[in-house]
């Protein structure tokens, strides 16, 4: 396995720690009613957002699900404008219009924050023949839960790409339960990776815990999209340790199971291998969960000195106006 | 490909694809995407022989998947081009309502204006061919419903012709329905340009106003004739544009008129037909002689049997009659 260099592992430790430190706060949030509507935390799962967007460039496009928070800041939207989006500010990155569920960034080709399942990847599918028609050579990544892939749009946007050979990496965070529902329970087929491969698509089942793991897998499909392989699939093998919702008493699953997934905290876990390796030491450690604590009280601060979109603006942006046409 | 006649007039189909070989010939963004428009040449011939022109890359074939194509569609609009995405039918459109209504209509909003979706979606709508409950309904209507896009109906040759430049340069998702019965119809397709904003007067009057698009248009200039052989001037009104809804061109003719019946070919709860009848009652009740009247199809899965199907459409007789009854219960 290849692994990467110390200063790119400490900066997804960090951006690990990032996430889950936001994530946490949001939690904090809700229960103080700052954050309302339906909130799906990315607790757990952080090494696959982090493995995979540290081998983006800034002409690549990601496409995401609504437990999107983690993949936004790592790709490069600010927590300011995550959390003042989630306040419901207009100076969120949706401008409050889209809330938890639906972050979105032009500037760093972050198009969603997809809250209809399996709806994100012939997005996906979409943007990545668009680049492929114009000659640019980016590649399009397109995170979805296990639960697509019951979707028929799952099965659509898996057979266009194979059969127009499309730069996207198909990127399945398979954390065992479409909402409280298991993978057995739901799906005839539990091995995801064998399901893709049924499109001729080149496919892995990666540790999604390990983001070394997750790192090295990212690496070779990226590498292998970058050099016209068409598209890949990998099943990221994870957990999540919160509720699905702030609203889930969790009844479908033991507590043991839980316990028993978060021994392999994903941060925890990378943390003392790197300690072991030498790469990071107390003062490191202090320093990013330090900076990690200051950039969420900023963006909490930034949330709630946010002002609310005029009502006057309700119908904007139903429609484009003509000068404002990005697309 | 356009066969043009001596007289100038070419069919609807003929028009539309000339329409879109301009198109593509145009802007090197736009490319065509559907079942069988390519090598089969299109399910109605509309892109009959494009593929030999333009290549398979920018006429493109697609696997029976409607929702990922179209959701292809709009990524791939997302992405800079001007895709003209084709779905045989309305009612294989539902397939994809998901990304048509989820996706296109709602991204500019609910990105705070970050992503407009440039798509253009065409679809064949409407009963008339004995093509049964599964291939023959007007859904244009739930389609109009959705605020952030536009819905087209040429009716006319015309239009057939001219709507779609104007619908790809739209920024917002654009859906387009092409009544099956008017493929075959001959006009003269004009030299163009024509606007997609607003309603037009297809036949002028004073003492009813008769309001209609797509497919239901030749019936109501029909009776409109039929009309006219009882001494009734009937204005007919062709709506082109079903979203936005251009209230102002029929609301003045109305008031001018002081009569109306709706002809629709959808199901009459909830329709089309329902909600100008409603903008008549708020715009200009009191200028109204006579309740607003209204000719849609019978509440039923339209059926296959010639006879049956046409008892289940609007007619000529049933326009005719209805506009006879606003006349009569007139002041």
């Amino acid at each position: 396995m290849a692994v990467a260099d110390a200063g790119t592992r400490l900066e997804m430790l960090r951006d690990m720690v990032r996430i889950r430190t936001m994530e946490e706060r949001c939690a904090e949030l809700y229960t103080e009613t700052k954050i309302r509507g339906f909130l799906h935390l990315y607790i757990g799962e952080e090494a696959v957002a982090v493995g995979v967007i540290h081998h983006l460039g800034p002409d690549d496009a990601v496409v995401g699900t609504y437990r999107e928070h983690g993949h936004a800041l790592v790709r490069g939207v600010s927590a300011n404008s995550i959390m003042a989006e989630m306040f419901g500010r207009y100076e969120g990155c949706s401008k409050g219009r889209g809330g938890s569920m639906h972050l979105f960034d032009a500037a760093t080709r972050f198009y969603g924050g997809n809250a209809i399942v399996g709806a994100g990847l012939p997005l996906a599918v979409g943007l990545a023949l668009a680049d492929k028609m114009q000659g640019r050579k980016a590649v399009t990544v397109c995170f979805f839960g296990e639960g697509a892939m019951a979707e028929g749009e799952f099965h659509e946007s898996m057979n266009l790409a194979a059969l127009w050979d499309l730069p996207v990496l198909f990127c399945c965070e398979n954390n065992l339960y479409a909402m409280g529902t298991a993978l057995d329970r739901s799906e005839s087929v539990i091995d995801m990776a064998l399901k893709a491969a049924g499109y001729a698509m080149p496919s892995w089942a990666v540790d999604g815990m390990d983001v070394d793991a997750v790192w090295d897998a990212a690496a070779s499909a990226t590498g292998a999209i970058r050099a016209g392989g068409g598209p890949q699939f990998l099943e990221m093998r994870t957990y999540r340790f919160r509720a699905h919702s702030m609203f889930d008493p969790e009844r479908y699953r033991d507590k043991a199971e839980v316990a028993h997934w978060r021994e392999r905290d994903p941060i925890d876990t990378f943390a003392a291998r790197l300690r072991t390796e030498g790469i990071l030491d107390d003062d490191t450690w202090a320093e990013i969960t330090r900076d990690a604590e200051a950039e969420v009280d900023e963006a909490v601060a930034f949330a709630e000195a946010g002002t609310l979109e005029p009502i006057d603006q309700l119908t904007r942006w139903v429609t484009t106006d003509p000068e404002e046409a990005t697309s | 490909m356009t066969t043009s006649t001596s007289t100038g007039l070419i069919t609807y189909r003929e028009a539309m694809r000339t329409a879109l070989a301009e198109a593509l010939r145009d802007d090197e963004r736009v490319f065509l995407m559907g079942e069988d428009i390519g090598r089969y040449g299109g399910t109605f011939a509309v892109t009959l022989g494009l593929i030999e022109e333009f290549g398979p890359d920018r006429v493109r074939d697609t696997p029976l998947a409607e929702s990922g194509f179209v959701g292809a569609g709009i990524g791939a609009a997302l992405g800079g081009m001007r895709p003209v995405v084709e779905v045989m039918t309305v009612n294989f459109a539902l397939l994809a309502l998901d990304q048509i209504i989820n996706t296109a209509a709602t991204l500019l909003h609910m990105s705070g204006g970050q992503f407009n979706v440039p798509v253009v979606i065409r679809m064949t709508t409407g009963a008339g061919r004995q093509l049964a409950a599964q291939h023959s309904h007007s859904f244009e209507g739930w389609f109009a419903h959705v605020p952030g896009m536009r819905v087209l109906a040429p009716a006319t040759v015309e239009d057939a012709r001219w709507m779609l430049r104007p619908a790809i340069d739209d920024p917002d998702p654009v859906i387009i329905v092409e009544h099956g019965t008017l493929y075959g119809a001959k006009g003269d397709p004009g030299s163009g340009p024509v606007d997609i904003d607003h309603a037009a007067v297809r036949r002028p009057g004073s003492d009813i106003t008769l309001i209609t698009y797509g497919g239901t248009l030749p019936m109501t200039l029909e009776a409109a004739e039929a009309l006219a052989a009882d001494g009734i001037d009937a204005e007919v009104i062709d709506l082109r544009t079903l979203r936005p809804l251009d209230e102002a061109t029929f609301l003045e003719s109305v008031a001018r008129t002081h009569r109306a019946v709706v002809v629709d070919e959808g199901w009459r709860s909830g329709s089309l037909a329902a909600e100008i009848s409603a903008r008549i009652t708020e715009g200009c009740f009191y200028d109204l002689d006579a309740p607003v009247g209204r000719v849609c199809s019978a509440e039923v899965p339209m059926p296959y049997a010639a006879h049956m199907e046409t008892a289940a459409r609007p007619s000529v007789d049933q326009v005719v009659a209805a506009a006879r009854e606003a006349v009569a219960g007139g002041g």
